[in-house]
């Protein structure tokens, strides 16, 4: 059994987001293993395992050729990674990650699935799971938070608005994973030593045949403006000194719910 | 200013249509001279009325069967695109929504607009907004290339109003193939049962956070609500530690909500967290860091402890019943 885990390599969230001139997320720095996904991670090893063979593959696409997440990933027990960074990745939107994801998925071979997480930390678009499946003519089972894989079959539970479903497709099949899937592993000081040494097989646009496909070009939206929101203004503030709760109900008074 | 025809693509909530649809269909009306709908559900007959209430004079429908709703709706949406060229095509981001809207960018090769706050017509261009950085800024983004462009809207962005249209014309879509995507099928589906109000519209919301300490504290939330005719809300902190079922989460991962009062007990205030219910008209936050973020959307915010406040909050509220 071969998984192939979508990994986004993303600036520490903590810090706080600011655009570039272009109007593109700022992404000078580190960039660090977009949290969301080490669940997809840890999902795919603890397949592959219960399968008993195959291995995982990691893919993300990243600028600067960074690999700081990748090799997070790789710590955790992945086997490999492809790794496409290029300058003509520029301004991509969605669907052109999700084209470059597919195309490298298709050179990875052989995948039995796809993991994903349901939305990145950073862009949140939140389609590409979907677009990747479409791409590759796969079934695309999103909002997994339980999985099982097993007679060719993949079987999740898909979170919904008021409980959970039990949807179930047949091999080869895209899967998003919500952060209630699986705990994730932390590396071993073994797995980091390892990881070092793991194959990045690095790629380029061209490699993957989407010369002209992606990047601004292939963008069709084009960002027009930027504001400040209007912000919500801040009311009264008081410290309890035993009585708090009398405000609020006086409050709840006026706004006439009790 | 306003384009041609405007699609939604109205998903199905049990036998009933879903409430985004009518939210959606109301900013249609105001945007395009053609507004329809397609109806991905086992019962568009019963829905045609309601639809047609808010603006649809045509409702395609499509019937998923035991496949995944989204694989169906963006399936058949290729399809009678290529019938019917509309200009826009409007989703609901919920996890239907996303599926459709996905499948069928990468169908027809167009690119999308996710979480989207608003959209409008500025001469030949349309134009949608959607907030970054936890809805401290609002960015604006036009769409180029050819339509049909394609944007997903997150919950309550529009006010939904009947028009007061006759019902919709149903027109049954047959021969949907969604190919492999349509090979996914719902084996079974779990109900999670909540009583009192729906979250997304109970006119008071009290939501707990990380600051209760400890599951069982969720009870004071749970009672709270309960005296206040409302439903219990979550931050995701108590939710991925498993206190309460995902259902129960608000913010940019969970719910929208919008309610007459929102009550926050031990939350931070997130800007993850902010995005789902900062549209409340009245919020109170409890909680005991005076710096929290919470407290900068709040009309009435106490410094305090939740297991002093509450539960004298729940005495005074039980004595007055
Ligand atoms: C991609 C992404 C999506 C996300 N989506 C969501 C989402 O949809 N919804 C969401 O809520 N979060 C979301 N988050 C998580 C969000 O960033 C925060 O981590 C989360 O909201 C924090 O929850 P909290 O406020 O309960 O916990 P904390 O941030 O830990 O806050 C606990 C608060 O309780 C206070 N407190 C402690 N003890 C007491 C006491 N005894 N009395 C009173 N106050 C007390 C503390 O001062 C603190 O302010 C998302 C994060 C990411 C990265
Ligand atoms: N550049 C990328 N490289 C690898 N995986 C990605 C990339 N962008 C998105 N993904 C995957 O797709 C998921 C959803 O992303 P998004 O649609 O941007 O919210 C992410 O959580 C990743 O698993």
């Amino acid at each position: 059994m071969n998984v192939v885990v979508c990994v986004k390599q993303i600036p520490d969230p903590a810090a706080p987001g600011a655009l570039d001139s272009d109007n593109t997320l700022t992404r000078e720095g580190k960039l660090i293993l977009d949290e969301s996904d080490s669940f997809g991670v840890e999902m795919a090893l603890q397949l592959v395992d219960t399968a008993g063979e195959g291995e995982v593959t990691l893919v993300s696409m990243a600028p600067n050729n960074e690999v700081s997440g990748l090799r997070t990933a790789l710590a955790m027990g992945a086997a490999k990674a492809v790794l496409i960074s290029d300058e003509a990745l520029a301004g991509t939107d969605a669907l052109g990650t999700a084209k470059v994801l597919a195309k490298a998925v298709e050179r990875v071979g052989d995948a039995d699935l796809v993991l994903t997480s349901t939305e990145s930390t950073d862009g949140y678009t939140g389609t590409i799971p979907t677009q990747i499946g479409q791409l590759l003519d796969w079934p695309a089972l999103t909002f997994a938070k339980h999985i099982e894989v097993g007679d060719g079959k993949v079987t999740i539970q898909r979170q919904t608005e008021a409980g959970y479903d039990t949807v179930e497709a047949p091999l080869p099949a895209v899967a998003s994973v919500t952060a209630g899937v699986v705990e994730p592993r932390y590396p071993s000081f073994k797995g980091i030593m390892a990881a070092k040494n793991k194959p990045v097989d690095e790629v380029t646009v061209a490699d993957l045949g989407l010369d002209g496909q992606v990047g601004w070009s292939g963008a069709h939206q084009a960002i027009t403006a930027v504001e400040a929101a209007p912000e919500r203004e801040a009311g009264e503030k008081i410290e309890d000194e035993g009585d708090a709760h009398e405000n609020i109900v006086s409050f709840l008074d006026e706004l006439k719910v009790i | 200013m306003s384009i041609g025809k405007v699609w939604v693509l109205a998903e199905a909530d049990g036998d009933e249509v879903a409430s985004a649809a009518l939210e959606l269909l109301t900013k249609a009306r105001e945007i395009g001279d053609t507004v329809e709908a397609v109806y991905v559900g086992s019962s568009a007959d019963a829905v045609a009325g309601v639809l047609g209430e808010h603006g649809a004079t045509t409702v395609y429908a499509v019937d998923p069967g035991d496949s995944l709703s989204g694989a169906v709706g963006a399936a058949a949406l290729e399809k009678l695109i290529g019938e019917h060229s509309p200009d826009l095509v409007m989703f609901d981001q919920s996890y239907d929504g996303r599926d459709a809207i996905a499948g069928l960018s990468a169908r027809i090769d167009r690119t999308v607009l996710t979480n989207s706050a608003d959209i409008r017509i500025d001469g030949d261009q349309v134009r949608a907004t959607t907030a970054i950085f936890g809805g401290t800024q609002i960015v604006e983004t036009a769409f180029e290339g050819e339509a049909p462009y394609l944007a997903a809207f997150r919950p309550k962005s529009f006010v939904a109003e009947p028009s007061g249209g006759a019902a919709a014309a149903v027109v049954a879509v047959d021969g949907v193939d969604a190919g492999r995507a349509g090979e996914a099928k719902v084996l079974d589906r779990h109900v999670e049962e909540a009583e009192g109000p729906k979250l997304e519209e109970a006119e008071v919301v009290v939501s707990g956070g990380r600051g209760l300490g400890e599951a069982e504290h969720y009870a004071l939330v749970e009672t709270l609500a309960k005296l206040l005719k409302g439903a219990p809300g979550a931050s995701r902190a108590i939710v991925d530690a498993g206190w309460v079922p995902y259902s129960h989460q608000v913010g940019q991962t969970g719910k929208t909500v919008k309610p007459k009062v929102y009550i926050a007990l031990g939350i931070s205030g997130a800007t993850q967290h902010l995005v789902g219910m900062k549209g409340a008209d009245n919020i109170i936050a409890v909680n005991k860091d005076a710096e929290a973020p919470i407290f900068s959307v709040s009309d009435l915010g106490i410094v305090g402890d939740v297991h002093k406040v509450v539960p004298k909050l729940i005495e005074a509220l039980e004595a007055r019943a």
